[in-house]
């Protein structure tokens, strides 16, 4: 397909969103990412039934911690996309990619990288 | 089991913002299988700290460990030889073993990392609901096994007060009424006679009433 999408997102396979942890999402952020998102397959299509749904479950949840923390909820975000949805895919990338964009850096990488320069 | 929950991160920041190195302590029984306070709970809460701490330009070291339990000498004893390097401890245990550590450990200032909820039961997977009040003398004989105490609202002994309705509780339309049930599982037990006989008025100085309470077991004792 060629498609392109922004050189800014990391990808982390998994072999299934419901393996996504909410320390995993937590350590992202503690290391400076400025946002994350768990690409799931399409609700009611997983292979194991329910992996999707408890992954998005783990993501509200970690929202919560987010916001309480003062993060930000919004800067983690859950997609369902179809394996096979190429330009689906490149398209989330670059939805996440310009809300992150406008969001700013998180204020952990911005703290991380002051204390670096110091 | 017992029940708790996360208190808000915070609260715990308020209690650990002027420290700079930190234990947090999880407990391996009731607290995990609740998710409150087990290993994994331990490390997010870490996490959740340190990038509280990050934000405001602060540094604080953490080490995570987690105990078999916290309500036994020779589990706490695991962490006597650490403890003092610390300037707090988080123990994310219930009442019980925050309690404890801070009895063993007089010297260090120990704070609660969850809110210890009640006594009670896996309903389903994220559901738990109370099921004992540790009133010290069990009737669960005379009420088909179900706990007037800890489940009817007014701890009513002798059958349900007039705010029972189509067999849920007053006080909330969710919550079912206690001598519903315990009358409904007498009649599929063949034993609604039980419910004839009155149970008698309750020694309550074997509850929370009579103060805290301690069982002794002469021949355990060292």
């Amino acid at each position: 397909m060629r498609l392109s999408y922004p050189d800014s997102i990391r990808i982390i396979r998994l072999p299934c969103s419901g393996k996504v942890d909410v320390i995993h999402m937590m350590e992202a952020f503690q290391k400076g990412a400025d946002g994350v998102y768990v690409a799931g397959c399409l609700e009611g299509e997983c292979h194991y039934l329910t992996g999707n749904l408890r992954a998005k479950k783990k993501v509200e949840y970690t929202k919560k911690l987010l916001d309480e923390i003062g993060v930000g909820g919004e800067r983690l975000a859950m997609y369902n996309i179809a394996a096979s949805d190429g330009p689906r895919f490149a398209e989330v990338a670059k939805e996440m990619h310009e809300k992150i964009k406008a969001l700013g850096p998180s204020p952990i990488r911005e703290a991380l990288q002051k204390k670096k320069a110091a | 089991m017992i029940v708790a929950e996360r208190k808000p991160i915070e609260e715990i920041i308020g209690f650990v913002k002027n420290c700079k190195k930190i234990l947090i302590v999880g407990c391996n029984e009731c607290v995990t299988v609740c998710y409150a306070g087990g290993k994994k709970e331990v490390g997010i809460l870490a996490s959740a700290l340190k990038m509280a701490f990050t934000k405001e330009g602060k540094e604080l070291e953490i080490t995570e460990v987690t105990l078999e339990r916290q309500c036994d000498h020779e589990y706490l004893e695991e962490i006597r030889n650490i403890i003092e390097d610390y300037d707090a401890v988080v123990s994310l245990a219930c009442g019980v073993g925050v309690q404890f550590m801070a009895e063993k450990y007089p010297r260090t200032l120990v704070f609660p990392g969850v809110n210890t909820s009640f006594m009670g039961v896996t309903e389903e997977s994220g559901v738990w609901s109370e099921r004992c009040q540790g009133c010290g003398q069990c009737i669960l004989g005379q009420t088909a096994g179900i706990c007037p105490i800890s489940r009817c609202a007014k701890r009513l002994l002798n059958g349900p007060c007039g705010g029972s309705t189509n067999g849920k509780c007053e006080i909330n339309k969710e919550l079912d009424c206690a001598w519903q049930l315990i009358i409904d599982r007498l009649k599929e037990l063949g034993r609604l006679d039980d419910y004839d006989k009155l149970i008698p008025i309750k020694d309550w100085s074997t509850e929370r009433a009579g103060g805290p309470r301690k069982v002794i077991r002469e021949d355990l004792r060292q």
